[in-house]
């Protein structure tokens, strides 16, 4: 087990590595200078070059490659160029590891950016994950066990219904009514959790019903199909003839059996939410992950693309490691190899 | 004839010498409908048998005339909502039919067992053998986990599973096929239930293995006395751990009695017709096997009249069209021995005696 684990965690670094070699490169092979976007309008040829040899961006890529991951994992100053710093110290900006760049545009470390924007996107992404789980899995089992009910058509069509309308639709329409016209909902704002619990909670609480309904929807079909799916299965048959009652049958043997593939891919929706969810973010007007890489993608600013993209791609594979391993702790006939 | 010398055997006659008392399981007139889009399924048409204790009776038949149906009634699995059930099933007096849902629970893995056909999927894969056999053990004892497990492990042993120690924390999935069988039938068995009912137990296995799991199931009902309840295609299988016989066509039961009088003096044609379709070791090798021409009926549009009509080679034998036009009563014809069918018990010997001389 452990063996196990040690494997699959090498293997996902290595798959971050891979990733931020193909970022890093991809976009400083780009169509745009970098160097050019570093001045404003009145830029002239002589400050351009004299900004290039500042940031380090005349070096060759790979040597520019070097300096981000001696960043990640040390530390590094910027600017980059050494005659700079020694004419300029106390223009010079330390980034300690782990070191994501620095964002010309914005002038501030591009972990500082992270940091402003990790505890908005972790809230909106938490606070809904839990509410679709306990919203999709729940109204599923209901939906399963009443198959061919009213309770069961309602809430598939419901499903259905939310299923198919754009996420932003949904989160419009929601912040319109529930919070505008009927102010059942307190307008969305973002206030942090150690700040006040109560009021982070509120201002949360449309962007997590906006997400959480969008979710919970395909969650309700998933888990009503895993559950049917599971019903037919003559481990059941076996258990009714052992002389248990059919509340055991349904929440022990039904639902263990039914579940173990959503953890799957609730887990896999966790981690692609965590990279941001840009809509939502746009809608609600949270400075979250997805604003963040929406605005930098608008404005070129490179170093924050590479990071974020990379921080997205750690996500996810996180996601896959923590899905992999508690897939060998729940079904225990892929344990392992 | 033969049967007459048969009948001197003290385990076969028990179920036929005056019953005073009850007897411990009696099947009387159960029918299973169960109502479908297309049409009522009439999967058990009227069946009737008794079994005591400490025997066996084989149910035999193709897929679909009712067998494992019949049996899953009496373990009270259908959904009384869907299958719709008339006639007694009695178990020591108590009618499993109309007693309350709460009632046939307690019975159910406690008093009657289930051992199913493809234990892997029968077991539940997320958890343990030994945890669901304590489990099992559970519903029923107000025991500590502690204890039951030791009786699992005590089961395990019992039905000769090497050891058991380790094995009780095994999943399903690390078991080979016959360990899974012993393992289900240890399951069973862990509440000592007096009716055992064997669902096709050894189809899945390979035939050595089929063989043991047989001779564990006869010790077993040697030892707990309990009286099961086998049902196959399997020919093979009844002859060898079964006293009475019932075959089964279209949910009814057309012929029923001793092993030795279904093997050696068989009344109904549909009997021949399996018999002729078994390979035996006891008889030269000269031709192909017969198989039954045509399928099972639908259990929706059964045929008029004997439902086994259409496929039946000697209809011929009956004047005019009973066959087609009158469902035949099940008939005694020897002492226990009873069949369901138009033509004429003399006439049948005849005819048996006649085919069965032609392919010594």
């Amino acid at each position: 087990m452990l063996y196990y684990i040690i494997r699959r965690s090498i293997a996902a670094a290595l798959m971050l590595a891979v990733i931020s070699v193909v970022t890093f490169f991809m976009f400083y092979a780009g169509p745009t200078d970098p160097a050019r976007l570093t001045c404003g309008k009145n830029c002239t040829p002589v400050s351009i070059e004299a900004n290039r040899k500042a940031l380090g961006l005349d070096k060759p890529v790979p040597a520019q490659y070097a300096a981000f991951v001696k960043g990640l994992v040390v530390a590094r100053d910027y600017p980059d160029d050494p005659v700079f710093q020694k004419q300029n110290p106390d223009k010079v900006t330390h980034c300690p590891a782990p070191c994501l760049g620095y964002s010309v545009l914005e002038t501030k470390l591009v972990t500082d950016i992270v940091k402003e924007r990790l505890p908005v996107t972790v809230s909106i992404t938490m606070g809904a994950f839990v509410l679709w789980i306990v919203l999709g899995v729940g109204f599923g089992i209901v939906a399963a066990l009443r198959r061919g009910g009213i309770a069961d058509r309602g809430l598939v069509s419901i499903a259905l219904v939310l299923y198919s309308f754009p996420a932003f639709f949904i989160a419009l329409l929601m912040y319109n009514y529930l919070s505008t016209k009927w102010g059942l909902l307190p307008p969305p704002a973002y206030v942090p959790l150690l700040e006040s619990p109560v009021q982070w909670a509120q201002g949360l609480f449309l962007p997590w019903l906006s997400l959480a309904s969008l979710y919970a929807a395909s969650y309700i079909r998933l888990t009503r199909a895993y559950m049917l799916e599971t019903m037919g299965e003559d481990y059941l048959r076996t258990a009714r003839a052992k002389g248990l009652n059919e509340r055991t049958v349904v929440m022990k043997h039904t639902l263990r059996a039914a579940l173990t593939p959503i953890v799957t891919i609730a887990g896999l929706d966790l981690g692609g939410l965590l990279a941001g969810a840009a809509i939502t973010e746009t809608v609600f007007n949270f400075q979250g992950f997805g604003r963040a890489v929406v605005n930098s993608v608008q404005v070129f600013d490179l170093p924050v693309i590479v990071a974020l993209v990379l921080v997205a791609a750690f996500f996810i594979v996180l996601a896959n490691l923590v899905v992999d391993v508690l897939y060998g702790v729940i079904d225990p006939r892929v344990r392992l190899v | 004839m033969i049967s007459d010398t048969l009948t001197a055997d003290p385990m076969t006659s028990s179920s036929r010498t005056g019953d005073s008392r009850k007897p411990f399981l009696q099947v009387k007139d159960l029918h299973v409908h169960f109502p479908t889009d297309d049409g009522l399924v009439r999967a058990v048409d009227g069946l009737d048998f008794t079994l005591e204790r400490g025997q066996t009776v084989g149910i035999v038949g193709e897929s679909g005339s009712g067998k494992s149906v019949a049996s899953l009634a009496i373990l009270g699995l259908h959904r009384r909502s869907k299958a719709k059930m008339s006639g007694q099933i009695l178990l020591e007096g108590e009618d499993l039919l109309t007693v309350s849902n709460e009632r046939i629970r307690a019975l159910r893995g406690n008093q009657m067992a289930m051992v199913f056909q493809d234990p892997l999927s029968a077991l539940h894969p997320y958890y343990t053998i030994g945890n669901q056999i304590v489990e099992a053990y559970r519903i029923h004892h107000d025991v500590s986990k502690q204890v039951a497990k030791k009786r699992a492990i005590e089961m395990l042993e019992r039905v000769g599973i090497p050891n058991p120690n380790r094995r009780v924390d095994q999943y399903p999935h690390e078991f080979s096929g016959g360990m899974r069988q012993r393992a289900m039938i240890a399951m069973a068995l862990v509440n000592d239930p007096k009716l055992l009912i064997a669902d096709e137990p050894t189809t899945a296995l390979d035939v050595t293995v089929q063989a043991q799991i047989l001779a564990l199931m006869k010790d077993l009902q040697k030892e707990f006395g309990s009286a099961i309840i086998l049902i196959t295609h399997d020919l093979g299988v009844v002859a060898d751990v079964a006293d009475d016989i019932i075959v089964m066509y279209a949910g009814k039961c057309v012929e029923k009695g001793s092993v030795d009088e279904v093997f050696y003096s068989p009344q109904h044609p549909y009997t021949w017709g399996l018999l002729a379709s078994m390979p035996r070791l006891d008889k030269v090798r000269t031709d192909r096997l017969d198989p039954i021409p045509g399928n099972p009926p639908s259990l929706i549009n059964l045929p008029s009249g004997c439902a086994f009509n259409p496929r039946c080679a000697h209809r011929h034998e009956v004047e005019g069209d009973r066959c087609r036009t009158e469902v035949p009563e099940l008939i005694e014809t020897t002492q226990g021995q009873s069949a369901r069918c138009h033509i004429d018990a003399a006439r049948r010997e005849e005819i048996y005696a006649q085919m069965s001389g032609q392919k010594p």
